[in-house]
């Protein structure tokens, strides 16, 4: 009998029961709520006369629409008035259903899915969920996690569990280590720019080697955080060392008595040396260079020292379609060298880049430096009230204003622009979002997705440039 | 939930790969605590010559001539064809609950995203991988012939064209089960409240710092 993977490991500790027809009933021991894809659900419960299966099994807190300045002022702060309301109504459905909730204000306030890690909410074997499709975050732990819709967040609420199919097992390994200057998100973009967005479809995908082991657990999450954009719902990285000591101690982790029996039951949380995988892909990180996105799709990306790509060397009709589509929004000519784009703003945050090493790694390169006078905005922004705290600490907070960064309050920002914080019609951004659809960030707005030294790097410059020459 | 067992539909073609759930329903729209309403800003910022916001009154606002379902004749479609990647991107259900307000009961296309493909079916629509030479011999006919429609039949798991051409495709035995009756799931579930309870006491004892 051959191993099992980490996922088939994961995925039958939590099967309640299996149906004749291939589905199964799968557990869920942990989910997160916030104020945009939750307040449909709740009304659901209360259209059916239910109530939550296990109000403790979710934890909430407000993100997408929160603004990134006078969070002061609490929810009534919140000029946008729908907005505001979206927010209030994920109060009173958190408090009518006895749901705990990081409200505005609160410092452990943040996005989801920076929230849930850094309180120890999401923990390795869990299966976690949440109306978010960057879920896939918290499988840095050594956890399931994906997004689902409001329909199934629902559903979550009022039975604790899961209809699903499980997937198939791909293994990504990236070999060997990355150069100095290349981060997780240089990684994770140079595996999607391999397997292209829809090439984890169907796939729970376990990202391992030694790259990804050499990787602190933030940087696991900035991998797995994108697993959705190669098309994978779940990404997942094997439980270490470095996991357990991440874990240890924070406020949801495991208490003293028990810290042992769950240390004895995560040892299991790997694949199994036989296990076999339905495809694996290897990458050779020591040739993965700082990354770019040129296009509409986080596949269309390349290494900053390359050029955009002319369509008329595209032999398939609709690619090629599609790349003259994607060069026509981002107002590119083919054959642009990347390191010559300008930008007019630089977004430092969201769930996959706001965490305390990216703050960091972002600050390095602003220190001592100005942004530079074409850049009409660049904006940091800490992904929770305890990043933000930790920055401040660390003297972070000085250093970006100094350097003429706006430093904001938590929230998930100029990801998608729910808030204020947005692009004009072609506007270009330096990204460390995770999404560079059209209108993403504001429509007719220009993304390219970059990691956070990358990002900084844009920002002093002026334009893109390879941030390990910068003078 | 409405059932889906047999439709007749007239075909719009979306003729272009990873149409992402920002384009279906931007995220201004998501700022709604309602799940209905949503169909005038479906595919917002390609219908639409302006910028929209929620509140507008949707029918003053110029439309964009070249977008393919502001066509004469597209109007009143129900079945909308795609291309590779249908739905990547956020897990947002407005994206289908927009489509479902809009009029679209069923999508066709090569491949969909996994999070908006399960989202479909709670909501009613169906949505139906085909070949990609399939779908590209569906764009041609829809493209040359006005008024083109389609025979999707749930049960027989088959699209037929009008020239009496079928195709068949795959549907999970549940998913059907559950559009063909216009089932709540939850509902099912809850009948199985004994597992879920046995399987609580069982993992309570193994990992009790989960509880």
């Amino acid at each position: 009998m051959t191993g099992k993977t980490l996922y088939d490991k994961l995925w039958d500790a939590h099967v309640v029961s299996q149906s004749d027809d291939g589905s199964s009933l799968i557990y869920i021991d942990r989910q997160l709520v916030h104020e945009v894809t939750s307040p449909q659900a709740f009304e659901g419960l209360r259209l059916a006369n239910r109530k939550p299966w296990r109000a403790d099994a979710n934890l909430a807190t407000p993100d997408h629409n929160v603004p990134t300045t006078g969070q002061a002022a609490g929810v009534e702060g919140i000029v946008d008035l729908v907005s505001r309301l979206q927010v209030q109504t994920l109060d009173s459905n958190c408090d009518d259903f006895g749901i705990t909730e990081f409200k505005m204000n609160d410092p452990r306030q943040g996005i989801v899915h920076v929230v849930g890690p850094e309180q120890g909410a999401t923990l390795p074997g869990m299966t976690v969920v949440c109306g978010d499709s960057h879920t896939s975050t918290h499988g840095a732990l050594g956890a399931l996690a994906h997004g689902i819709g409001t329909s199934e967040v629902e559903h979550v609420l009022a039975t604790q569990c899961l209809i699903q199919k499980k997937s198939k097992n791909m293994l990504i390994k990236v070999n060997g280590k990355v150069g100095p200057g290349v981060d997780a998100k240089d990684i994770v973009l140079a595996i999607i720019g391999k397997t292209g967005t829809a090439g984890g479809t169907g796939y729970a995908i376990e990202f391992a080697g030694e790259a990804i082991t050499d990787l602190s657990i933030e940087g696991r999450m900035t991998v797995c955080n994108m697993a959705i954009e190669a098309g994978a719902r779940a990404g997942m990285v094997a439980v270490d060392d470095k996991t357990i000591e991440y874990v240890k101690g924070r406020p949801y982790a495991p208490a003293a008595d028990q810290w042992d029996a769950a240390l004895a039951n995560w040892a299991d949380l790997h694949s199994d040396a036989d296990a076999e995988f339905d495809a694996v892909i290897e990458l050779n990180a020591a040739a993965i260079q700082p990354q770019v996105t040129w296009g509409t799709s986080p596949e269309m990306v390349l290494a900053v020292g390359d050029k955009v790509p002319n369509p008329a060397d595209e032999a398939d009709a609709v690619k090629r379609t599609g790349m003259e589509k994607a060069l026509a929004y981002m107002g590119l000519a083919a054959n642009t060298p990347i390191n010559e784009i300008a930008v007019d703003k630089v977004f430092i945050g969201s769930c996959t880049n706001s965490r305390i090493e990216d703050m960091r790694a972002a600050a390095v390169v602003a220190k001592g430096r100005k942004v530079a006078d074409n850049v009409k905005l660049a904006l940091v922004v800490p992904g929770s009230g305890l990043v933000k705290q930790q920055a401040e600490a660390e003297g972070l907070d000085k250093i970006f204003i100094e350097a003429g960064f706006e430093w904001r309050e938590p929230g998930c920002s100029m990801c998608l622009a729910m808030n204020a914080d947005r692009l004009e019609p072609q506007e270009r951004c330096a990204s460390t979002s995770n999404r560079n659809f059209e209108g993403r960030q504001g429509q007719g707005g220009r993304t390219h997705l970059v990691g956070p030294a990358m990002a900084a790097a844009a920002a002093v410059a002026g334009h893109f440039t390879d941030v390990r020459e910068l003078d | 939930m409405e059932k889906f067992i047999t439709l007749n539909g007239l075909v719009a073609p979306l003729d272009r790969p990873n149409v992402d759930t920002d384009a279906i329903i931007p995220k201004q729209f998501l700022k709604s605590i309602k799940r209905s309403g949503f169909g005038p800003n479906l595919f917002d910022e390609w219908r639409y010559l302006d910028h929209g916001e929620p509140g507008m009154d949707n029918s003053k606002r110029p439309l964009n001539p070249d977008f393919v379902l502001n066509q004469k004749r597209y109007q009143g479609a129900q079945v909308l064809l795609g291309r590779d990647n249908f739905g990547c991107g956020s897990s947002r259900e407005h994206a289908p609950w927009a489509l479902e307000d809009y009029g679209f009961r069923c999508v066709i296309a090569p491949s969909f995203a996994d999070i908006f493909y399960n989202n479909c079916f709670k909501n009613g629509i169906l949505p139906i991988v085909l070949d990609a030479a399939i779908v590209e011999q569906l764009f041609q006919e829809t493209d040359a012939s006005e008024g083109y429609s389609l025979d999707i039949d749930l049960s027989e798991q088959k699209v037929t064209t009008p020239a009496g051409e079928s195709f068949a495709f795959e549907v999970d035995e549940f998913r059907k089960y559950c559009l063909l009756n216009g089932l709540d799931d939850i509902g099912l579930t809850l009948q199985r409240v004994d597992d879920i309870k046995a399987y609580e006491q069982k993992r309570k004892a193994e990992a009790p710092w989960l509880f």
